[in-house]
């Protein structure tokens, strides 16, 4: 593990007027963590996610992030084309819904080579065939590149919405509830992918999950949050088997056990 | 003079002065960002929008009485639109007006650039449906407008790949993305592609105007004009087979004119000013004399 | 050599917050520690807190009071007290663990199962595939189970797969939670083998053992609960 730790959020808040979206949240993550975010809907974990990675600004509280020079800006005074230029090659948001983060109508191999072309990539051959071999490592079949999402399943088209993100070799992901909408099966494939790329990569991410499975899977350390606030945060294991706050422990004992 | 008369209820070109006054700082900006659409308060016209309420208010705001107009739609002057936009301006203003390309002082078209070299005292005034390059990938205006600002514009690109992978090589044909000295990708009208050149180091003025998205934007004489491409890639215009049935005439765009119902065809020039003063100076081509119903 | 383990008056309760708070403590002033090579048994009747000590030890469980102390690059490291990122690489670097249960992971093969510390602690792939390969075979595992995931193992297949995978590398100090509970006899004698050359190589280990053959075999010391036995009002 490196020395210094690439993302440092600092007391982040967001009021949406008198309610509150998540309150004084803070944290640090190293370079290949996997921190989990849990907690039920509504208690604040996508306004954080939104929060830190900058697609919402948050009423009081600093996120500060470490470029790859090594220096540590504070990613809320960066100029926005600096931020969005971060944003689309050293980070990557994996939505839920891959609608949000996908082009539909554009085809496999174009999303995956947006990214590409984005930072100046302007030969055709090359970027389809950076567009192929990760097309091959999220499991989509090589044949499939020119075809639309549209034309793909639920799985095929997050495990796309993957590969759209990591082809720039981002060094953190965001991720919002990336099994959320699919069947079971297809979220253990899901899974199994993440933790091999986020290993094989070496990426730091952030996960937002109401599945603790998820968290045990893929999260180092995970924070519990319950209206807005942090209620626990510590060792994934160690807050699954031992955990102490009462709103986690209804939490893990709600596990329907197969 | 019947044309006086009328001329007598309108105010000279038909907008008021303080329109005009509007559109001329339009204008001016955005000769001052190349490519850059710039918004403007595109007023109603007496013609439907997609009939050119864009450019008629750019060509209103830019010329005087001494002015001579030249309309051409499809590169030519003889058709519906062309026809009834010059006539319009005959009312309204009781300008001069002309078919030639070198004597018009300004030039309104749709989807043409002529094929005549234009001239420092020229403007060419394009009619523009929808003058965001970026609009069918990004349906968002205020994010197109961000990725303008930004410089992000690798979504153009996407589009051409998009062409290469169904097709083998870019497809698109007309409305051909271009970036404007060296910062802004500006959409340039549905011209075809093969007038892209012209636009490169043109002497004369050229102003875009939309009516119904309310933009006007604008390339400076003599600006650097480049069509976006892949490196493997690159731009090329369309070539034709053969030469211009009437005037003999090759490397100018041609349009193609169906004879008959068994498959009976001849490419013509789509300037049909051009192709006349070829014909005038002797150039043969290879169905010229002939009428379009005599030719089996 | 500094003593690889320290265990210093370690209590642990557990607050059931769905029962309407009970506390129920565990154990309370636990204390001991653990020389290089030996192997030491954690005994006394089961629910007594045996395997809520090996829990505290690896970081699985928090320690209410008390230090756990380790040696982790050159420094002596309080576990109990460590934030997660370093409970993470002594885990990786100085404290493995033998769990009851093997956590199957779908899709990844056994012998990747059994790789993966080697992996993390930077080993080549295929090295560490091949000391997996002889750890499996050792320990009798069909070779045509390895390229399998385990999830679909008999229980004591998994147990090996799970012993391969806490014995492939060379930690200093080695937990085990009952690793021989499901395995035949022969088994046994092959895990029973697989300690004394860790102790040989200098490990300390803490094991609870329930089969009475097989903690006669390895313990050189029975370390006793029961007196770790916390009351209400301890801790």
């Amino acid at each position: 593990m490196s020395e210094q730790s690439l993302l440092c959020v600092g007391g982040v808040t967001k009021c949406y007027g008198d309610r509150i979206g998540c309150r004084d949240v803070s944290f640090e993550l190293w370079p290949g963590e996997v921190l989990a975010v849990v907690g039920e809907s509504g208690s604040g974990k996508t306004t954080l996610l939104n929060c830190i990675s900058t697609r919402m600004m948050p009423t009081t509280g600093t996120v500060e992030y470490r470029m790859r020079d090594g220096s540590m800006r504070n990613l809320f005074e960066m100029g926005e084309a600096e931020r969005r230029f971060l944003m689309r090659t050293d980070w990557g948001f994996v939505h839920q819904d891959p609608a949000d983060g996908l082009r539909m109508t554009v085809s496999a191999g174009a999303n995956v080579g947006e990214r590409l072309m984005a930072v100046g990539d302007r030969h055709y051959g090359r970027i389809r065939q950076t567009a192929t071999d990760w097309l091959g490592r999220v499991e989509i079949d090589e044949d499939r590149i020119d075809d639309q999402p549209r034309a793909f399943s639920g799985g095929m088209r997050q495990r796309l919405q993957i590969a759209r993100n990591l082809v720039t070799g981002p060094r953190l992901v965001f991720m919002d509830e990336p099994t959320g909408g699919l069947d079971v099966s297809v979220q253990a494939r899901l899974l199994d992918l993440v933790r091999g790329l986020v290993n094989d990569l070496g990426l730091a991410a952030i996960v937002v999950t109401h599945d603790l499975a998820v968290a045990r899977l893929l999260s180092h350390h995970m924070m519990v949050m319950k209206d807005g606030q942090v209620i626990e945060h510590g060792l994934t294991d160690r807050v699954l088997d031992d955990p102490h706050e009462p709103y986690t422990q209804l939490l893990v004992s709600s596990i329907l056990q197969v | 003079m019947k044309h006086q008369q009328d001329l007598a209820t309108y105010n000279f070109a038909y907008l008021d002065e303080q329109t005009k006054r509007m559109i001329r700082r339009a204008i001016l900006k955005a000769i001052a960002i190349p490519g850059y659409q710039v918004p403007f308060a595109s007023r109603e016209m007496p013609m439907p929008y997609g009939w050119g309420t864009g450019g008629v208010q750019v060509t209103a705001s830019v010329l005087g009485p001494d002015d001579t107009l030249k309309v051409i739609d499809q590169g030519a002057d003889d058709t519906t639109n062309a026809v009834s936009i010059r006539a319009f301006f005959q009312k309204v203003a009781n300008v001069a007006v002309t078919t030639q390309t070198g004597k018009a002082t300004i030039i309104q078209t749709r989807h043409r650039i002529p094929e005549e070299p234009l001239s420092e005292n020229q403007v060419l005034v394009y009619q523009v449906p929808i003058p965001e390059p970026l609009r069918f990938l990004e349906p968002r205006e205020t994010e197109t407008r961000k990725m303008h600002a930004l410089e992000e514009y690798g979504l153009m690109h996407v589009k051409l790949y998009e062409d290469i992978a169904r097709n083998g090589h870019i497809a698109t044909t007309y409305a051909y993305p271009v970036k404007v000295m060296g910062r802004y990708v500006m959409d340039p009208s549905p011209t075809p592609k093969f007038d892209n050149p012209k636009m490169h180091q043109c002497a004369a003025l050229q102003l875009f105007g939309a009516g119904r998205e309310k933009r006007i934007y604008a390339i400076p004489p003599y600006t650097q004009v480049v069509s976006l491409d892949f490196e493997d890639h690159p731009f090329e215009v369309q070539a034709f087979d053969e030469p211009c049935a009437l005037c003999a005439a090759s490397g100018v765009y041609l349009d193609e004119v169906v004879l008959d119902d068994r498959g009976g065809r001849m490419f013509v020039c789509s300037d049909t000013d051009f192709c006349e003063k070829r014909r005038e100076s002797g150039h043969v081509g290879a169905m010229s004399g002939q009428s379009g119903e005599t030719v089996q | 050599m500094p003593t690889p383990l320290v265990v210093s008056e370690v209590a642990k309760s557990f607050t059931m917050h769905l029962r309407d708070g009970i506390r129920l403590p565990v154990v309370s002033n636990v204390t001991f520690a653990l020389s290089a090579g030996e192997c030491a048994v954690l005994g006394g009747p089961s629910g007594i807190g045996k395997s809520s000590i090996l829990k505290m030890l690896y970081g699985n469980y928090s320690v209410d009071a008390g230090q756990v102390l380790v040696t982790h690059d050159g420094r002596t490291v309080d576990l109990a007290s460590a934030d997660p990122r370093e409970v993470l690489t002594i885990r990786r670097d100085v404290i493995g663990y033998v769990s009851q249960f093997l956590r199957t992971v779908p899709r990844v093969a056994a012998v990747d199962v059994v790789a993966e510390p080697l992996l993390s602690q930077g080993i080549e792939q295929s090295e560490a595939r091949r000391r997996a390969e002889k750890l499996l075979d050792q320990l009798n595992l069909p070779e045509k189970l390895w390229s399998l995931p385990p999830a679909t193992f008999s229980g004591g297949e998994q147990q090996r797969v799970n012993i391969a995978r806490g014995f492939i590398t060379s930690h200093p100090v080695l937990l085990l939670d009952e690793p021989t509970a499901s395995l035949d006899a022969a088994n046994r004698a092959v895990v029973v083998e697989l300690i004394r050359s860790k102790k040989a190589t200098g490990t300390a280990l803490l094991g609870i053992f329930h089969d009475s053959d097989v903690r006669d075999e390895v313990a050189d010391r029975i370390i006793d609960v029961s007196t770790f036995r916390a009351t209400l009002d301890a801790a």
